[in-house]
């Protein structure tokens, strides 16, 4: 990336152009490249994470155990879990964020630079720790991405300490992320560009920002709990010293589901912004879209426990909990129903962006269907703990958020790089990873109905045939990221035609105003919005 | 909009990236140092060798940041808009921190409402009192389910001695500082000076009273981290407290020293204001402490 903004940027600012070598990337204060940073290091946390995933699928490709012992089984699906959510979904969308957010509301960088490098940095640092305890005496985190109390505190390895420093790390990075966000939002909107004119990404994204400063806290609350529980004899998940197992599942859960909305929010932003570019119509119902973001990031503290179903809640809890889950399926299809009423009669084109776009709403939809399923607390005592869980939320994070992190990124690639990306292989990326995903994850559902329970190295004969399925998906899914990555750089190093202002011809906003690529440094004075 | 048009956005620097390695290392040393404690009893020299040298780091980085962003202030660089994404940061990260207290206050409240009460037989879910047979459900729990493996505490910490005094104190603090606030804005360098100082005192003084509390707790009472989740609670909500006010004293000291200097305007003070938001914030939390930990 480095090549393109250096030539690009040398000419009409010359002292404030991006310093050389390698004490750009790490005394930077610039938000794009931090945003760069975040998605490259997202990118390799997602291959990280994803090459754990194919060991997990070749040892379930047949019954039996073949390739890993179950021990190290448990600490891939364990890391798998851990990298993918903190490591590759949140980051790329802080990137995302980085990139945009500024550019999208006229500002001239984040509201707090240094500390977004702060921010920034500290997630490798973080990693850096995490993935060391996989070669520690005991091996890495063997619980689950979870961490469920005693597995994690009585029973974990001896590395579970470093593993809670290294989220207290990602936390305290989150929130510092989230802080800048909310103070560029709040503080630096160019003259005239009013809350309710924001791009939908800039308020899905300060929902999220919201939500991050209200819940990692609360992770941290809890990893801290372990951390004396493990340490200092405090007795938090020990009903022998008068503490509860369950208690934990309830602290760490008040972060999940907010957390869960963290990772699809700013892909819902995300999507609100392609679909209407590649329908060449505004977005349909603007204002009921915010309101239903904002709707269901406050229902997402008060759904907690419909993750806890089994543990025994009084019956009261249970109906709580499942009525309110299900009240969240409403603001969610009032913005699917957005999405297709802005399509609909529209001059639709179907770029790679707007193919990621449209699979997202679909199957993002069919991944909400089985969260009502899961919602119903009796049937959820079927469903608990099985392969159906697994298909649910990897319907909803992976052409969820990671399906809108590719759009977002064929979307804004010509306007970070001013190339064009391969068309042809973006769309044959696409095709491959829809295939591949569906493969992988559909099959899920069926297995899970049939009872196959997640996290175990082995199963019953069968479950054979549609674990061969699953793993040929997945696989397929995996080896396409390389094309990804190819098309990615292809489109860094200039390979392919010059990109114009604005490439698409349906975008709206402030980001398209600028040149491609954007400069060094933009909207040092603000542009008016009418 | 002239405002806009100034806003300050720093050139490269060097303190993101030491507070970086200075928080990695710091927290690498100090895992290393609670894994080998617990696994093998002992933490070695040099588990502590690396968390002092992540220590030493950061508090450097804390000199040469805050140092830095001091200059740019004085010199005039942040105009009003900087001010208020100051003041947002600032705001915001006291409520990361109010929802940091809330997951232990979080604890406090379901040990007490719901799992004590279950273990003692209570209720639909009173099942779980067949695990420790005549366990009783009591608050203060002074008897645990199992006490060979948490002996409980002969007494807890009552809420009108030290506890009021503390309560009294801090309360105090929290009127001396807007006192020294007031005084600031009103020019008023000498009595600024008094009154921040008094604020300082009574801090410190709250300190070493906890301190005897808890020196108390421990010689006297048998209560500790380990005796049960009365001792669990009790310790992490007011040992992080505690904590806080430590850091709270560390900056109205700052604050101190930088009006001695001769910094902060009467209409331009952000420094002091966060110090003194914090301040309030640690009052606040202590409210909740008292009533929620000591009285009820």
């Amino acid at each position: 990336m480095s090549a393109v903004i250096d030539t690009h940027d040398h000419s009409h600012d010359e002292h404030h152009g991006p310093a050389k070598g390698f004490t750009r990337w790490l005394l930077t204060t610039n938000h794009k490249d931090i945003g760069s940073m975040y998605l490259i290091f997202s990118f390799a946390m997602f291959l990280l994470g994803g090459s754990m995933a194919m060991v997990i699928r070749a040892e379930l490709f047949q019954p039996g155990l073949q390739i890993v012992e179950p021990a190290f089984f448990n600490q891939m699906t364990t890391m798998h879990g851990l990298i993918m959510v903190f490591g590759a979904v949140m980051p790329a969308f802080v990137g995302l964020a980085n990139w945009m957010i500024p550019m999208m509301v006229g500002a001239p960088d984040m509201a707090l630079p240094r500390m977004n490098n702060w921010s920034f940095w500290l997630l490798p640092a973080a990693f850096l720790i995490l993935v060391s305890t996989l070669f520690m005496e005991g091996g890495g985190p063997n619980f689950g991405w979870t961490f469920y109390a005693p597995l994690s505190t009585t029973y974990g390895p001896p590395s579970t300490t470093f593993f809670i420093f290294a989220i207290h790390i990602m936390g305290i990075s989150s929130i510092m992320g989230a802080i800048n966000v909310i103070a560029t939002i709040m503080n630096l909107r160019a003259p005239g560009m009013t809350l309710m004119k924001m791009p939908l990404f800039v308020w899905t994204w300060l929902i999220t920002a919201f939500l991050l400063i209200a819940v990692m806290p609360v992770l941290a609350g809890v990893v801290t709990m372990m951390l004396m529980d493990i340490n200092f004899g405090t007795s938090f998940f020990d009903a022998a010293g008068g503490g509860d197992p369950v208690l934990f599942q309830h602290v760490f859960w008040f972060f999940g589901h907010p957390e869960v909305y963290i990772m699809i929010l700013p892909a819902f932003g995300a999507v609100s912004e392609i679909i209407p570019a590649f329908s060449r119509k505004p977005l349909f119902g603007y204002a009921s879209m915010v309101y239903a973001v904002a709707a269901i990031a406050l229902l997402s503290f008060v759904v907690w426990a419909h993750h806890m179903f089994t543990v025994g809640l009084p019956i009261a809890g249970q109906l709580f909990f499942m009525y309110c889950t299900m009240l969240i399926a409403v603001p969610t299809g009032v913005k699917v129903f957005n999405w297709v009423a802005t399509m609909f009669r529209g001059a639709l084109s179907f770029e790679a962006p707007m193919l990621f776009a449209v699979a997202f709403i679909i199957l993002f939809t069919i991944g909400g269907f089985s969260g009502l399923m899961l919602a119903i607390a009796p049937a959820d005592f079927q469903y608990h703990d099985t392969y159906f869980v697994v298909a649910h939320f990897h319907y909803v994070l992976v052409p969820g958020a990671i399906f809108g992190i590719f759009a977002s990124a064929y979307f804004w690639l010509p306007k970070w790089t001013g190339t064009m990306y391969d068309e042809t292989l973006a769309k044959t990326h696409f095709w491959m990873s829809f295939i591949g995903m569906n493969l992988a994850f559909f099959p899920m559902h069926f297995l899970g109905l049939a009872g196959m329970p997640r996290r175990i190295p082995d199963y019953a004969l069968q479950f054979a045939d549609f674990n061969m399925i699953s793993s040929v998906g997945a696989f397929m899914f995996g080896a396409t990221q390389l094309l990804f990555l190819y098309i990615v750089v292809k489109c860094i190093r200039g390979g392919g035609e010059k990109a114009p202002a604005k490439p698409w011809d349906g975008a709206e906003g402030l980001e398209w105003t600028l040149p491609s690529p954007a400069p060094y440094h933009t909207f040092a004075t603000p542009p008016e919005v009418k | 909009m002239s405002a806009e048009q100034s806003y300050y956005v720093p050139e490269q620097s060097k303190w993101p990236i030491i507070a970086t390695v200075g928080m990695g290392v710091m927290m690498y040393g100090l895992a290393s140092v609670m894994v080998t404690n617990t696994q093998e009893g002992q933490a070695g020299f040099g588990d502590w060798l690396v968390f002092l040298v992540g220590v030493a780091l950061t508090i450097y980085m804390l000199f040469g940041w805050f140092g830095s962003v001091v200059r740019e202030s004085r010199s005039g660089l942040y105009d009003a808009q900087m001010d208020r994404t100051f003041r947002m940061g600032m705001g915001w990260f006291i409520f990361s921190e109010v929802m940091f207290f809330a997951a232990f206050f979080g604890a406090l409240f379901y040990a007490r409402v719901f799992i004590v009460p279950w273990l003692g037989g209570e209720g639909d879910k009173g099942s779980s009192a067949m695990l420790w047979d005549g366990f009783e459900a009591t608050w203060p729990l002074l008897q645990n389910p199992d006490p060979e493996a948490y002996p409980g505490p002969k007494e807890v910490i009552g809420p009108w001695g030290l506890p009021l005094l503390n309560t009294i104190l801090l309360v105090t603090s929290s009127v001396t500082i807007t006192v020294a606030h007031h005084a600031l804005k009103a020019g008023n360098r000498a009595k600024l000076k008094i009154w921040m100082a008094a604020t300082i005192v009574l801090a410190l003084v709250f300190l070493i009273f906890q301190a005897e509390e808890y020196a108390h707790a421990y010689g006297d009472l048998g209560l500790t981290l380990s005796s049960g989740i009365y001792g669990s609670t009790f310790f992490m909500l007011t040992g992080f407290h505690g904590a806080h006010v430590i850091l709270g004293t560390i900056i109205l000291t700052v604050m101190l020293i930088r009006i001695l200097k001769g910094h902060f305007e009467p209409e331009k003070h952000f420094g002091f204001e966060a110090a003194s938001w914090y301040w309030h914030f640690v009052d606040v939390v202590w409210l909740g402490l008292f009533v929620f930990v000591y009285i009820i």
